[in-house]
């Protein structure tokens, strides 16, 4: 039964993100990619962590899209990728480098045993996350909040209009 | 019954090669930039079930951290592709040659 929804679940995420990388319209692309990171989420469920679950839902698929479709919205590239490509030759040059990528990252997947577990598994849940993330982790937390305002200057100071 | 983490990390490892795809084939660079959001998901996901493995939340604590350098990342793009639009009128990265020499 769960390997059946597994399956389902794997087989969504995996048709949206050929649909990203296939389709034209980058608001296609868009959409794809918004059922893409929800079947992620629906995975972490699975896995246990409904914290992430939950955070990759509003902060991926509603924050992140959202400006994206916003600026696919504002800068128009339906009319891009039309014409000829220029560079088709390095481009056809794709499909087996990342062929032979996912080819040998399947191999050490499949080959090794990875790591067996140590002890007993830490109790799961949100309240193990935050103690975690407030403990263990408080400094990259604090950190975490500097790269947010770092970004947001920058931001701030890239899509300022200069006085020409 | 269950499904074994290795199953996890095999799409994982799909969805990785598939933004690999993205990133070279496609030339609009808001494309190029939701397939690195599908590797860095693709990523996020194999942290997960390692952590599922191993019986400990410090995966989930990482993919937390990733999903904040993500969204700063999206961020400082995308206002990057708009300064560009502004300054060019056209999207694509074959025209972007300027910080080459």
């Amino acid at each position: 039964m769960e390997l059946l929804s597994f399956v389902i679940i794997a087989l969504l995420a995996l048709g949206s993100a050929l649909g990203l990388v296939l389709k034209r319209n980058a608001i296609h692309g868009a959409l794809f990619l918004v059922v893409n990171l929800a079947s992620v989420a629906a995975l972490y469920l699975m896995l246990g962590a409904e914290f992430l679950a939950a955070a990759q839902v509003i902060v991926y698929a509603g924050a992140i899209m959202v400006l994206f479709v916003f600026a696919i919205m504002v800068l128009i590239p339906g009319k891009e990728e039309t014409g000829p490509d220029p560079r088709r030759p390095w481009r056809v040059v794709a499909l087996p480098v990342a062929g032979l990528l996912l080819v040998q990252v399947l191999a050490i997947v499949f080959s090794t045993r990875g790591p067996t577990p140590v002890g007993a598994p830490a109790p799961g849940g949100v309240e193990a996350i935050g103690r975690l993330l407030f403990g263990d982790y408080l400094f990259p937390f604090e950190l975490t909040s500097v790269l947010l305002l770092a970004a947001m200057v920058g931001v701030l100071l890239l899509a300022r209009r200069r006085p020409s | 019954m269950t499904v074994p983490e290795t199953y996890y990390l095999a799409l994982s490892a799909a969805l990785f090669s598939i933004g690999v795809v993205g990133v070279i084939i496609r030339r609009n660079p808001l494309v190029i930039f939701m397939s690195i959001e599908l590797m860095l998901n693709a990523a996020n996901l194999a942290f997960v079930a390692f952590g599922h493995r191993l019986g400990s939340n410090d995966g989930q604590a990482l993919v937390f951290f990733v999903m904040a350098v993500a969204a700063a990342e999206v961020a400082v793009g995308l206002a990057i592709i708009v300064a560009i639009f502004r300054l060019r009128r056209r999207l694509s990265v074959d025209d972007l040659s300027l910080m080459r020499w």
